[in-house]
């Protein structure tokens, strides 16, 4: 158990310095230059210099980036060049908008998924499976960032019922988690449902029945918890994408989360805050697959006691 | 048949599943009765369709399949009562122990409380359900029950598992016992040892059993009345020792010859020739044909129906006056 942890930690580790190498040389190639960006169109090119040369940017690329290994290695992330202060203060002030948007948008695919794979597994091939089926390919298939934009304007501007933007009350909340949640929903529902039609078909389900339990009382006290490792680590990996998919929502919403960070920062080369969500975000991620990992053990007596006698 | 009438009796039993084209008769016309307080033997190669009879008789069948005739318990039909009667009687009149006593129990549940689950459901205060729990375990022959009630199956081993199953059937205070080959999932060292106790249960109990082996000697040990199936139909049927002493079916005769004597436990001395027949896709006439020495043409075009050869022993074989002991 502690050596599983150990190890992807390790692995975790890895990621995390992938991911920084990948944006670092991303952001580079891409076109543009902070200090012209920051000086304006009527700036000097000897101004410009001089702020390159300030930035560091006028020194190899390669040199750049070991410098930021180096620092981030002292948990250095940089300063932002927009807001002039360090990068991952700037970070973290928007993180906690997100977090709010992805767990509430956890909570309502873990609550719908789980409760449609249930009643769609309940009688495999049913018209409640079928149903079910369909909505979960139509989940899946819709582009987030068109859902948001058919919410917003169903709910927003022709039936007046939920802000259309930003944040404030619960009802701001309302249309943006449910955008990010229905693809995840589709997925927790089709993993639910092959999860409890699975475990339906296992012998102790026999057993169950011949206890004289109905199936209602089979589904809930045996299947149920059966069918939930699969179920709840999937949840776990899926979150990560989930944050890939708030960034999209946040920008449909004008949600001051990460990611509409991230894209504001992008467009003004504001390298050390793209630097430094990106590098929160797969923090994030590898914790929450290694969650996931360990969630196996926690669900499973088999694995939690230990050994086979 | 004893004095007591039987607890169960089945009369052209058939069980239906979708073929190729039609619906099959796997288990065809078959009929069978458990005694008050007796076992009752059900032996048949793999595939003839003995947990097919054990699920009708508890009612649980594959979806896809249909049962039709007759299933008696007391004086109740069986077929024709409602789906919430049938669940009421499981586990309370008419209880099931599955082959492999690990993928049987649940993985996630505790020994005891899958055990009590039963009690529980019927409302017994939480004490008293642990108290039986208990009971249950102790009779079924589990140490220091008190502390292995709360070790979940994976703790156990094969022989414990299949005792806690046991227990677990036990649970209800059923009537009628389905034992599923409860022990060839099992150690050799222990399917004796589980034999011993399923029997000793049942007579301490007064119940009746249902025990669903392929293993002739596990029968003759435990078993008083004997039915042997061949691709879902009866061959022969009546009281254990007499239909061992003199076999009056060719094929129970050949079950007989193929199983080593006892005492030299080696390979069986004349294994039984040719493979055997598929219920779902049955040899004209008698199914047993194409293996049966005292085949003839009317065996082939035929179906040989049951007849009481003398009292309480029935045999469908066309010939059966001619196999010899
Ligand atoms: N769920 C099922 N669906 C279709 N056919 C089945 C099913 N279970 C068993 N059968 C068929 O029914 C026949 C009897 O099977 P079974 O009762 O399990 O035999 P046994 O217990 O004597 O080994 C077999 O030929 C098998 O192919
Ligand atoms: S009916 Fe014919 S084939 Fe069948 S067992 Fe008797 S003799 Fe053999
Ligand atoms: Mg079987």
């Amino acid at each position: 158990m502690t050596g599983l942890v150990i190890r992807r930690l390790a692995v975790g580790m890895f990621v995390l310095w992938g991911a920084v190498t990948l944006m670092f040389a991303l952001l580079r190639m891409a076109p543009g230059d902070p200090a012209t960006l920051m000086l304006g169109p009527d700036a000097t090119s000897a101004e410009v210099d001089a702020l390159r040369t300030e930035l560091g940017l006028d020194r190899g690329v390669f040199a750049q980036y070991l410098t930021y290994l180096g620092q981030i290695a002292r948990l250095d992330f940089g300063d932002s060049y927009r807001f002039n202060l360090p990068a991952m203060d700037v970070v973290l002030d928007r993180l906690q908008a997100t977090v709010e948007l992805t767990v509430t948008a956890t909570v309502i695919a873990a609550v719908a998924g789980l409760t449609l794979g249930m009643l769609a597994g309940y009688r495999p091939n049913g018209r409640l499976d079928r149903t079910v089926s369909g909505l979960t390919i139509l989940l899946q298939g819709m582009p987030t960032f068109w859902v948001g934009i058919m919410l917003v304007l169903l709910f927003s501007a022709t039936l007046h019922l939920l802000p259309s933007s930003s944040v404030g009350t619960p009802q701001h909340m309302i249309m943006p988690a449910v955008t990010l949640s229905l693809p995840f929903t589709a997925i927790v529902a089709r993993i639910a449902r092959t999860s409890v039609v699975d475990s339906m078909q296992e012998p102790y389900v026999q057993t169950a029945y011949s206890k004289g339990l109905s199936r209602f009382q089979v589904l809930t006290g045996h299947v149920l918890r059966n069918s939930l490792t699969p179920v709840v680590t999937i949840i776990g990996l899926q979150m990560g994408a989930l944050l890939g998919g708030a960034v999209i929502v946040e920008n449909v919403f004008a949600w001051p989360g990460l990611g509409s960070l991230i894209v504001e920062s992008v467009a003004n080369r504001d390298y050390s805050v793209v630097q430094a969500a990106v590098l929160l975000i797969a923090a994030v991620v590898v914790v929450l697959n290694l969650l996931a990992d360990l969630s196996y053990s926690l669900l499973d007596p088999r694995i939690r006691t230990g050994g086979n006698r | 048949m004893t004095a007591a009438g039987p607890l169960i009796e089945a009369r052209d039993l058939s069980v239906h599943l979708p073929g190729a084209e039609t619906m099959t008769p796997v288990i065809d016309k078959v009929d069978f009765t458990v005694g008050e307080g007796r076992t009752t033997g059900l032996i048949g190669e793999s595939g003839s369709g003995k947990t097919m009879i054990a699920s009708a008789v508890i009612g649980l069948l594959p979806e896809a399949a249909t049962v039709s005739g007759e299933l008696r318990l007391r004086d109740e039909e069986l077929l024709t009562a409602g789906e919430k009667r049938r669940r009421n009687l499981r586990g309370h009149e008419i209880a099931m122990i599955f082959q492999d006593p690990l993928s049987a129990l649940n993985p996630a549940q505790r020994i005891g409380r899958q055990v009590g689950e039963i009690l529980r459901r019927d409302g017994l205060p939480r004490g008293e359900v642990d108290r039986a729990v208990v009971g249950l375990l102790d009779q079924a022959g589990i140490p220091d029950p008190e502390r292995r009630m709360r070790a979940y199956p994976h703790q156990f081993s094969g022989g414990m598992r299949q005792r806690a199953m046991i227990a677990l059937a036990l649970a209800g205070s059923p009537s009628l016992v389905l034992a599923d080959e409860p022990t060839t999932a099992l150690d050799v060292t222990v399917q004796a040892r589980i034999l011993r106790l399923l029997a000793s249960i049942q007579a301490a109990r007064g119940m009746s059993m249902l025990l669903v082996s392929h293993d002739l000697r596990v029968m003759s040990h435990v078993s008083h009345d004997l039915v042997v199936l061949y691709a879902g139909r009866v061959c022969e049927r009546g009281p254990t020792k007499r239909v061992l002493g003199r076999p009056r079916h060719p094929y129970t005769k050949a079950l007989l010859a193929s199983v080593p004597a006892v005492r030299e436990a080696s390979v069986p001395a004349d294994p039984l020739p040719g493979a055997p027949a598929n219920p779902m896709a049955r040899p004209s006439g008698c199914a047993f044909h194409p293996r049966c020495p005292l085949a003839r043409e009317r065996c082939k075009v035929e179906v040989p129906l049951a007849r009481e050869i003398e009292p309480g022993r029935f045999s469908a074989c066309h010939f059966a006056e001619e196999v010899t002991p």
